[in-house]
Order: structure tokens, then sequence, then C-alpha cells
């Protein structure tokens, strides 16, 4: 059981919904990137998805790919992100962190390393954006067998035909994109997103979160309402783009988190 | 001959799109349904004789095809040494080989009911060939150019514009080729239900690489009867050489030919201002190493964290940091050769071109020009050299001025 599937266990026990905050490992430098990603935990964030700067972000909208470029231009690396990692979990053994990210700084530290390094670092689960399960063989099935989590994307456009490819690898939970689009555009509608969450689950016991488009308390306790849970990612590091106090930029990930606890 | 057949180079991709362990499908989920179906799409008109009768009007009476096989005798007794022809795809419509793979893509476009394109572009000729077939089929039409190739590429961006194509510059990145790739990437994702993205390369997810060759491979199969015609009945070239951004020209003068033990096969890739440890080149095969970008795994400028390196070229259209994975795959099994050629030594081959046969060239095929420079006088007579030469010089002159130090005013 790894630390993600312990903490949907126990939010389960206590009929509560998961809040899933994303931000940029090293945005804007490794300090207070490491602050923040600290705090989290106490802003009541339940899992941590810690985002690996690449140069190509294809999946990305402006917000976070300006996050990955500040990042970077920091001198930000796929090691000091594991790094970041291990010094966070000295001080929490319990909140899960989700690498997500691209496939290249990872294929070209080779992946036997990588996941030994990663697992060293207390990394709980990987979502790799351009690795689709027709890809398993690259890092899903090697990841899974070294006791980690690899989270699948599932959209809009996956069909019913094409969902049980999509669900077979996958574990710890299902990542459900709201919108066909990048992150940080467009809003999520908690009735679209219910039959579609429905559609899912029915082909799975895992729990489905839902990503994408959720900007605001209200919005993450609508769609938290509909789902197991909800992520956001570009509200929370547009604050980090506007260089606000790291307190001000957690008390805003508390709001968020509160909001989906509401649900 | 024909019983090492067997180990043919002409049978990839395998199923999963893998030429080796090069291409895939590297993409996100949102795109994988529409990939498959494309592929599917593909696989349908590939043995559908309609289709290619279509794509044979076309490339007939729209685009001028076949382009000529043109013996350059000048160059020939200039360098003294082996028999140089020039594929002319530069006579084609809109200047360039570009067009080749816009038709063939435009019409499984229309197969599948999409209704709008879009491309990405560097110097602008996949561009305007886009644009162009677009207004030939009434189609809407979103170009991604890099802010700094919509500066350096004037002329192309206001063809586009007349063609009725809406041009993005793209400032995301470091506004070049490979972050208009990523624009239109994020465009497809956020459109993919009436957007059909046609790829200017050999590059992108399976079946991009295959397809966009295939419909390229037209130029070596004409070479292949062209030659006979003016050589004799069963010649081959004995070198073929083309230049290489993506490499989608090479592919198709190669192709054909891959099974012909006897052909030499020499892609050139733009070296830059020399292929050395300052990255200022677009060498993926000479100066880098396999890696994953835009949905395929192939041969990448990238630093020690696998970020990826922007490279330097004097030809916009040369300036990616990747390659195509067959490129990579006939590289590492060492069916052909890749080689690099500087900005310098283009801009020679630009100019000897222009004084001793007559033809503008573009800075990509000066490349591969440069190369038959180096290697022709040291052939005997009777080899034969086929060069593509891929792309017209016209939009170049104002780069090529610069460099050499010509003042060309524009007055109202």
């Amino acid at each position: 059981m790894t630390r993600i599937d312990a903490k949907f266990a126990a939010l389960k026990a206590e009929g509560k919904k998961a809040f899933v905050a994303y931000v940029m490992a090293g945005d804007p430098d490794y300090e207070t990137s490491l602050e923040i990603v600290k705090g989290l935990p106490g802003a009541g964030v339940d899992v941590i998805e810690l985002g690996l700067p690449f140069t190509d972000p294809m999946a990305d909208g402006p917000t976070i790919q300006l996050a990955g470029q500040r990042a970077l231009e920091a001198g930000q690396t796929l090691q000091k992100t594991l790094d970041m990692a291990a010094e966070f979990r000295k001080g929490d053994d319990e909140t899960p962190i989700v690498l997500m990210g691209y496939y290249n700084p990872i294929y070209n530290r080779g992946v036997p390393k990588f996941l030994e390094d990663a697992k060293a670092a207390g990394i709980d689960g990987l979502i790799v954006v351009d690795l689709p399960p027709e890809e398993d063989s690259e890092l899903c099935i090697p990841a899974t067998e070294a006791g980690m989590n690899f989270i699948r994307l599932a959209t809009p456009t996956t069909d019913d035909k094409r969902l049980p490819k999509v669900l077979q690898n996958t574990s710890g939970f299902v990542y459900y994109v709201s919108i066909t689009g990048i992150t940080g555009a467009g809003e999520a509608q908690a009735g679209d997103v219910a039959p579609e969450v429905a559609r899912i689950k029915s082909q799975t016991d895992l729990p489905v979160i839902v990503g994408f488009g959720i900007k605001t308390p209200d919005a993450a306790q609508n769609i938290a309402g509909v789902a197991d849970g909800a992520v956001v990612g570009s509200a929370i590091v547009k604050l980090v783009e506007e260089r606000k106090p790291v307190a001000d930029i957690l008390a805003y990930v508390k709001s968020l988190a509160d909001g989906a606890h509401r649900a | 001959m024909a019983n090492d057949l067997f180990n043919s180079f002409m049978t990839g991709p395998d199923e999963n799109g893998r030429f080796g362990d090069f291409g895939g499908r590297f993409v996100s989920e949102t795109l994988m349904p529409l990939i498959l179906s494309l592929q599917e799409q593909y696989e349908k008109a590939k043995t559908d004789t309609d289709f290619w009768a279509e794509m044979d009007y076309l490339w007939k009476y729209y685009v001028g095809r076949p382009s000529p096989l043109y013996y350059a005798e000048r160059l020939t007794e200039h360098l003294g040494g082996a028999k140089i022809y020039l594929k002319r795809d530069e006579l084609n419509h809109t200047g360039a080989h570009k067009i080749n793979n816009v038709l063939g893509q435009i019409l499984l476009a229309r197969r599948m009911g999409k209704t709008r394109i879009i491309a990405e572009t560097g110097a602008g000729q996949h561009g305007v060939a886009t644009a162009t077939v677009c207004a030939r089929f009434g189609l809407e039409c979103v170009v991604y150019m890099g802010a700094h190739d919509v500066e350096r590429q004037a002329p192309n961006v206001f063809r586009m514009r007349l063609l009725g194509a809406k041009v993005v510059p793209v400032t995301s990145g470091r506004g070049t080729l490979k972050d208009a790739m990523n624009d239109a990437l994020r465009d497809w994702v956020t459109n993919v239900r009436d957007t059909f993205y046609c790829i200017g390369t050999v590059a992108g997810p399976h079946p991009y690489p295959a397809m966009v060759r295939d419909f390229q491979a037209i130029i070596g199969k004409e070479v292949r009867w062209q030659l006979e015609e003016q050589e004799g009945e069963g010649r081959l070239p004995d070198t073929l050489i083309a230049a290489i951004g993506g490499g989608s020209n090479a592919m198709g003068l190669f192709f054909p030919f891959l099974d012909d033990k006897s052909v030499r096969i020499i892609g050139v890739e733009a070296g830059g201002k020399g292929v050395n440890e300052k990255m200022e080149h677009c060498a993926s095969l000479t100066g880098g190493r396999p890696g994953v970008l835009h949905g395929n795994r192939t041969y990448l400028l990238q630093d020690d964290d696998g970020q990826i390196l922007e490279g330097h070229s004097i030809s916009a259209g040369l300036d990616y940091p990747g390659i195509g994975p067959e490129h990579s795959w006939l590289h590492d099994t060492g069916r052909a050769e890749y080689v690099s050629i500087t900005d310098k030594e283009a801009l020679e081959a630009f100019q000897m071109c222009c004084t001793t046969e007559g033809i503008i060239p573009a800075l990509e095929p000066s490349h591969a020009l440069a190369h038959v420079m180096k290697i022709a006088p040291d052939l005997p007579r009777d080899h034969i050299i086929v060069m593509n030469m891929c792309g017209r010089g016209d939009k170049d002159i104002f780069t090529v001025a610069k460099h050499l130090g010509f003042e060309m005013e524009t007055k109202d």
C-alpha cells in the first residue's frame, strides 16, 4: 500500500473528499518552493502534485509554462526536484507526493535509476503526460513493479471503448481532465463532469479526482462534490508568479482545500 | 541481391509506430483517440485507388509534378568528378517539396470530416503550402509560427495571410519552430473534435512520420524512372544526398532506394557555426542523443538534465532540435550516413549554384549542395549523385544579402 492508497482509504473512512494541489518544483526558486511545499499539508492539502520542470510542456497553458521556465532559470533540475521531495519527507512521512511532468528528463536519467532515486526521495506516484497506455512498457509497468503508483489521465475524448485500456495499469487514483484543453484554460462544469466521473467509476474502484479549469473555492467544492476530489494547479501557480508572500499563497490554498472538504 | 531483401529497410514502422527503438506515440491521452483514428483512416487511404487518383491528379495539375530530374552539367564540369543530378522539387507550386505532403494530409482531413486545419512552420514554407491547399479546398487554416521567425520571414507571413490563413506568432518558450510545434499541439488538444493537425515533417507521433514519408516518397519514385530515362534501364543513382531539418525531403528521396544496397545515402544536417560543445548548430544526429519530444523518440539536442536545447542555423527550415525517428534508425543501423555542413559552407554553395546553374536555391538544399561540392571532385566521372533541390531561395535572399553585407532597401 502506497501513501496514496493509505490517504484515500483514510479520507474514505472520514467521508471526506480529497484536495490535491499542484506546484512547480523550484518555482520561483528552490528555497521558496520548498517552503511552499512544506506548508501545503498544514493548509489542508491531501495529496501534493510536484511539477517537474520541462522546457517543452506541450499540454500546459501559459501559467505552468512560465512556472517551468522560472524554475529552470533558477537552476532547478530533476535531481533538485528529488532533493526537494526528500527534504519534505524529513518532516512529513504521510502526505503523498505525486511527481507530474513529461517523459524526457526521466528517460534521460534512465528509468531504473530514476525509479530507484525517486523512491528513495519519497515519491509515491507519477503522472507523465506524454505516456499514454500505448507506451506502458516505458515507465508505467516498471514503476508499478517498483511499488509506485502510475496515475493516468482520462479525458473527455477517452470513450467507452478506450476507457478499459486507460484504466488497466492505472493505480492510486484516476485523474479526470475536465476539459479538452491545456492546464489553466476554461472552467470545469460540475454538470458536465458528473456523468463522466460516473462513467469512469462504473469501470474502476479507484478514486476519481478531477482537475483542469478549477480556480476558486466554490469551484473546488462543486467539482469535488461530483467526484472523489479536486485538483488545483494554475490558480496557485499564478500567485507564485505574482511573487505573493508564501503565507498568502498558503492561505489561498487553504481556502481551496476548505472548499473541497466542504463537498 | 533479391535474397537479402528479407533484411528490408522498407517495412517500418511496426504496429506501435517504432523504427527500432525510435518513433512511438508519446502524446497526452486527449490526443490518443484522434491519433488512432488518423492511423485507421490512413491505413484505409493507402490502399484506396480513389485516394491516390485524386492525389495524382492534384500532383500533376496543381503542383506540377513530376518535377524535373536535371543534369547539372556546368556544376559537374566545375567540380570535375561525379555526375550531378538535381531533383528540382523547388519548381513545385509554392516553391518547395512541402506541398507533396500537405495535399495528402488535407485529403485525409476531408475524409475525416475535419473543418479546421492547423500547422506549425519555421521558415514558412510548410505554412505557405498548408495555407495554399486550405484555400484550394475552402478550409479554415491557422498557422503557428515562432515570433522570431515571423520577424525574419516577413514575406512568407504575408503570403499566408493573402491565402486567407491566420498566422499566430508564438511567444512561448523562445519563439522558434519547436515552440510553434508546442503551441500547435496545445491548440489541437483544445480543439481536437473539429481540428486536423497538418505536420510538416517526418516527425511527431505515429502515424505522422510514416505518413509524411509516404507522401514525400513521390520524390524518390520519380527519380528512379527519370534516371533510367536519361541513363539507361536499370541505372540506379550511386549516391543520394539531401538536407535534413526534420527530414521530410530526405526521407522522400531516400525511402524508395533503402533496399537498393548499392545506393549510398547521405543526409546533411545543419552544422550552424560548427558542431561543438556550444551547441550553435542543429545537428541532432551528429551532436545530440536519443530522447522524447513532440510525440516521438529520436535524437535530440538536449542538456544533461534532459531539457531541450535551441539549435542555431542560418536556415530557419533546419532550425529544429530534433529529427524524424526513421532517420535516427537509419543512422543507428548504418544504412544512411549523416554529416553536417556549416552556415558558411552553405552560403558558399548557395552562391556557386546561382552562378554556375542559374538556380537560386533555398538555404536548406544549399547545405546538401555544399556536401556534394565536398565529395564530388574525388569521385569518378561515371559516379552518379542525385541531390534533392527541395526548395527555391526567394525566401532567403534577405538573409543571404545580410550575410554578404549587401544593403537591400525597399522604397515606397
